[in-house]
């Protein structure tokens, strides 16, 4: 019954990568401009629900599994969390990023990038989790 | 001048659509209506100068809860069914809120005005060693992922937990009547 619907199947193939793209590019240009780990998560999350509002949820499921989606949940807090035991570890406080490199706006830095991966995992696996829970229930 | 003209539309324009959407009867049409709603609140917050917080009311409120609506309108009925009778209690606690809503708007200080304490307080130190101490630009990153940090992971920790807590509601298989062991967290 999808398989006529070949316009939007090729529009969203060909919107994907640039939906990602523009992702990393939020995620990555969250210090510069606006945008961060939340959105980029989010649009990260967007990309998956699109190609599953398209290609059916089975396919989704095919290509980000929910394991992956489950494991990924928790993932992102023990990142961000993982960040502040590391200022811990180098002799700072928790969440403290000065200590993180010789360097201390090099360590601010560093600590800001790895907890906004954190955000980010977190974030797109939310996201997608429920969607695939909204959907996945029958009628 | 301009500003005054873009606020009053796009105030025009909220009003507009929150009547289109109590007074349709037609679900999908609420849904569309309160991505339209979204749209609208992130171009407003745009035209506040708050960019990052227009993306997320873009991303999330326009993008990701309307899909989510539109899943749950495939598991109701696509039209609202007509109240058996008048209950004019939650009309009533509609309009208690909105009064204390309107109420607390009319005290806040004016928009921008640097006086006020939120803007004398820790904003100013942020904002002028931010980049120093920091080496980001953006003051809203910095602030959120650095001064902030634990607010934020404290953020983050509520989304895992929003997901974690959807995914054990929705996730629930329907237990079979046969079955008398609890099978639900599979």
């Amino acid at each position: 019954m999808m398989h006529r619907e070949a316009i939007p199947r090729v529009v969203v193939k060909l919107l994907i990568p640039f939906l990602l793209l523009y992702a990393l590019y939020v995620q990555f240009h969250g210090e510069l401009g606006p945008g961060g780990g939340f959105q980029a998560g989010v649009i990260v999350a967007t990309a998956v629900i699109l190609y599953g509002l398209i290609f059916g949820l089975a396919e989704a499921k095919r290509i980000v599994p929910p394991r992956l989606i489950e494991v990924l949940v928790p993932l992102g807090v023990v990142i961000y969390a993982g960040v502040g035991f590391a200022g811990l570890l180098a002799g700072g406080n928790y969440l403290d990023y000065f200590v993180l490199d010789p360097d201390p706006v090099h360590g601010q830095e560093r600590g800001i990038f790895w907890v906004e991966v954190g955000v980010l995992v977190t974030v797109s696996s939310t996201m997608t989790a429920i969607y695939y829970a909204f959907s996945g229930r029958g009628r | 001048m301009i500003d005054a003209l873009i606020y009053g539309a796009l105030i025009l324009l909220l009003i507009a659509t929150a009547i289109g959407m109590a007074r349709t009867r037609s679900l999908f049409a609420v849904v569309a209506l309160g991505g339209i709603y979204s749209f609208l609140m992130a171009l407003a917050l745009l035209v506040l100068d708050a960019v990052d917080v227009s993306m997320t009311e873009a991303s999330v409120g326009a993008g990701i809860s309307t899909v989510l609506l539109l899943g749950t309108l495939y598991l109701t009925r696509l039209h609202e069914t007509l109240p058996i009778r008048l209950s004019p209690a939650p009309l009533a606690m509609s309009v208690i809120t909105g009064l204390a809503l309107l109420y607390g708007v009319v005290h806040l200080p004016p928009f921008g005005d640097p006086s006020t304490p939120m803007h004398r307080h820790v904003a100013p130190r942020y904002l002028e060693d931010v980049v120093r101490e920091t080496g980001v630009p953006n003051a809203v990153t910095a602030v959120l992922a650095s001064y902030r940090g634990y607010d934020t992971l404290g953020e983050t920790t509520v989304i895992f937990t929003a997901g974690i807590g959807v995914l054990l509601l929705l996730r629930r298989r329907r237990r079979q009547p046969s079955d008398g062991k609890d099978k639900a967290g599979r």
